[in-house]
């Protein structure tokens, strides 16, 4: 036997990967379902073009005049059919020439409705012969970076790294204990600490794997910016999976079924899914609960990892998130140490 | 700092008492277990074994006695305790995804000094379930591999809690003939259990345990041989006259007044009485009962085992609880 086979610390933690390794289930959770997720998200919201907006119109006039805007496309109805065309959300819009004047009948709490009758009004008057006094141009912004793709693929990120950090650390210990395995491994001359260091050790290791797979694919498929340091961006991804590591230590500190500690990590998890700016952005949130948003260990994260990949911001310009990070990490761990239930 | 000397026993328990929220666990016990010897904690479930083998092995703090283990304690000697000593406790289950050389490899990394992972397999004739995944291991097989964990660190003092229950009788006889080897290597040996005839084939000394306190302590031959006889009659017999309730006809003052019976009780219709010597008693026994009317029902004998011992002490068998 060599020396690193007789280090404990070196067993326990390739343990800690081989039973990692040996469960499919956490392998899918973990590097296939947020690849998944992003593939969805970024399908669903992909850029299209403008949409071409139905209308219909009374008079062949009217809609010659309509179908010159490119953003709108008309047809010629009777007034009877349109209106019902209308009710049913077949065209957003019905103009009917009517002896004196030119009727627009639409829904003015629907945008796209808005949007067509403020098209159809310039069409009609473009062709009744209005001219534009100010010469004005148009310049299209597609640009990377502000699409939701980029600003979903840091959130779904964060939220990996906590429910990886968190499963993974309350799991494997709740079930080591309701098995008696810790009170027999804490009954050998295991030094205790290295059964906790071994987790953190592991995570590290199958962190790399997680986010390089994760952000590879994002930036492969989707074209997702990193305008920050890579090296401070791997930074953050420590420091956010610590963080949740110790959270996960504290919530499975006590807890002696995987029912108690199931029901634990989903209670301490679930603000931080609605709240934390994962899929939109948490300032949607009034302000009254903005301080305690901000004080969320997920939402700490995220915005950290938002501004270094989408605005190129350093560690000195993320202070703020850094320093609710390390809190988060040395608060739990220092309690968790405390109260472990070892048996 | 207290050497442990040869003479030192290997351990030494003195006024222990631990209460569990109102249930007195372990209720004041003196214990001495000298190098080499195979030691058996005997009782029914609930008696404190497991209690008292777990303050043995640092898992609970007793509230209050002292232990010491090879000249050693548990406030000031942890670390080196836990590097001397071996155990295994009664519900462990190891990880079933990780394959038996692999949990060895586990356990032997933590001593400082010991045999090698191929002894411990040899040891624990896992040979061929090497490569095997704990969770596809049968019960004597995952049995072995605990006692193998246990050995890894090549323990002067080995504690094994209940190492049987729940084993078929062959996986029973495998991990009894496994603790012969570790006998004859000199080793000491503690062990709970509530087989008696585990008791009586490994054990060289039993304590009997009920209540949280030792009741009787000695050779299991002498335990046997302090009933009082060496065999058990049973019987249940009826009368004829009175029908049903017979069996309170026989008088015990009959019984016990024959030549060579040593004591008489009567546990649910059944009597039992501790004979010295079968050849002699039995005939007077079958002239008592013909001389009352009364028939019998069922008759039989038996060698006196710890089984006895227990119910003459305790008044009740040791599988009632």
């Amino acid at each position: 036997m060599n020396k690193l086979e007789l280090n404990s610390l070196y067993q326990l933690t390739m343990m800690r990967f081989l039973l990692f390794l040996r469960e499919p289930e956490a392998i899918f959770w973990i590097f296939i379902f947020p690849i998944l997720l992003a593939a969805g998200l970024g399908i669903a919201f992909r850029n299209r073009p403008p949409e071409v907006l139905q209308v219909g119109a009374t008079t062949l006039q009217l809609t010659q005049a309509l179908n010159a805007d490119k953003g709108l496309t008309s047809t010629t109805i009777d007034e009877a059919t349109g209106t019902q065309a209308l009710a049913t959300g077949r065209i957003l819009l019905l103009a009917v020439q009517r002896p004196d004047t030119t009727v627009y009948q639409y829904d003015s709490t629907n945008p796209d409705a808005r949007t067509a009758k403020l098209l159809a009004d310039r069409a009609i008057q473009t062709a009744a012969g209005r001219h534009d006094t100010l010469p004005t141009k148009e310049e299209l912004v597609h640009e990377t970076g502000s699409r939701y793709i980029d600003f979903v693929v840091p959130g779904l990120l964060g939220m990996n790294l906590m429910g990886s950090a968190m499963w993974g650390m309350g799991f494997a210990i709740v079930d080591a204990r309701q098995k008696k395995l810790l009170k027999r491994l804490v009954a050998s001359p295991m030094p205790r600490w290295q059964y906790l260091a071994s987790f953190l050790l592991s995570r590290l290791v199958m962190l790399v794997i997680e986010v390089a797979a994760f952000l590879g694919f994002a930036r492969l498929v989707f074209g997702v910016p990193f305008r920050g340091s890579i090296a401070q961006l791997a930074l953050l991804c420590i420091l956010t999976s610590l963080a949740f590591s110790a959270l996960g230590l504290l919530t499975a500190s006590r807890a002696k079924t995987i029912e108690a500690v199931s029901g634990l990590m989903n209670f301490v998890m679930f603000p931080m899914w609605i709240f934390s700016g994962v899929f939109f952005s948490s300032t949607r949130f009034p302000a009254v609960v903005q301080p305690l948003i901000r004080a969320l260990p997920l939402t700490a994260a995220i915005d950290a990892m938002r501004g270094n990949m989408l605005q190129g911001m350093t560690l000195q310009q993320l202070l703020a998130p850094v320093a609710i990070l390390l809190a988060w990490l040395v608060i739990p761990f220092a309690i968790s140490l405390r109260i472990f239930r070892w048996r | 700092m207290a050497m442990p000397t040869p003479q030192a026993p290997s351990l030494l328990l003195r006024g222990l008492h631990k209460t569990f929220a109102e249930v007195v666990a372990v209720n004041g016990l003196d214990l001495e277990v000298t190098p080499g010897e195979c030691f058996g904690l005997l009782g029914p479930n609930g008696a404190g074994k497991t209690t008292t083998i777990e303050i043995c092995e640092g898992l609970t703090t007793p509230d209050s006695g002292d232990v010491e283990l090879l000249g050693l304690n548990w406030r000031t000697n942890a670390e080196e305790l836990r590097q001397r000593i071996g155990l295994q406790l009664q519900e462990t289950q190891l990880s079933e995804k990780l394959t038996v050389e692999e949990t060895l490899r586990l356990f032997r990394s933590f001593f400082r000094r010991g045999i090698t992972v191929e002894d411990s397999i040899k040891t624990a004739q896992l040979e061929e379930k090497r490569s095997a995944r704990v969770g596809t291991l049968s019960g004597g097989q995952k049995q072995r591999l605990a006692m193998a964990c246990a050995l890894v660190g090549d323990p002067e003092l080995l504690f094994l809690d209940e190492p049987t229950t729940g084993l078929d009788p062959q996986a029973r006889r495998n991990l009894w003939d496994l603790l012969d080897r570790l006998k004859q290597e000199g080793r000491t040996i503690i062990l709970t259990t509530h087989y008696m005839d585990e008791a009586e084939r490994l054990c060289d000394r039993v304590a009997i345990m009920d209540h949280g306190r030792i009741i009787a302590l000695d050779t299991p031959p002498r335990l046997i041989a302090s009933v009082g006889g060496e065999h058990i009659v049973e019987f249940a017999a009826t009368s004829h006259n009175k029908g049903a309730n017979g069996a309170a006809a026989v008088d015990p003052a009959l019984l016990t007044a024959i030549e060579g019976v040593e004591s008489h009780r009567l546990t649910a219709g059944t009597h039992q009485l501790s004979v010295r010597e079968l050849h002699t008693a039995v005939p007077k026994i079958f002239s008592v009962l013909a001389s009352q009317g009364l028939h019998l029902d069922e008759f039989r004998t038996h060698s006196a085992t710890l089984e006895d011992v227990f119910v003459a002490l305790t008044g009740r068998n040791l599988r009632d609880e």
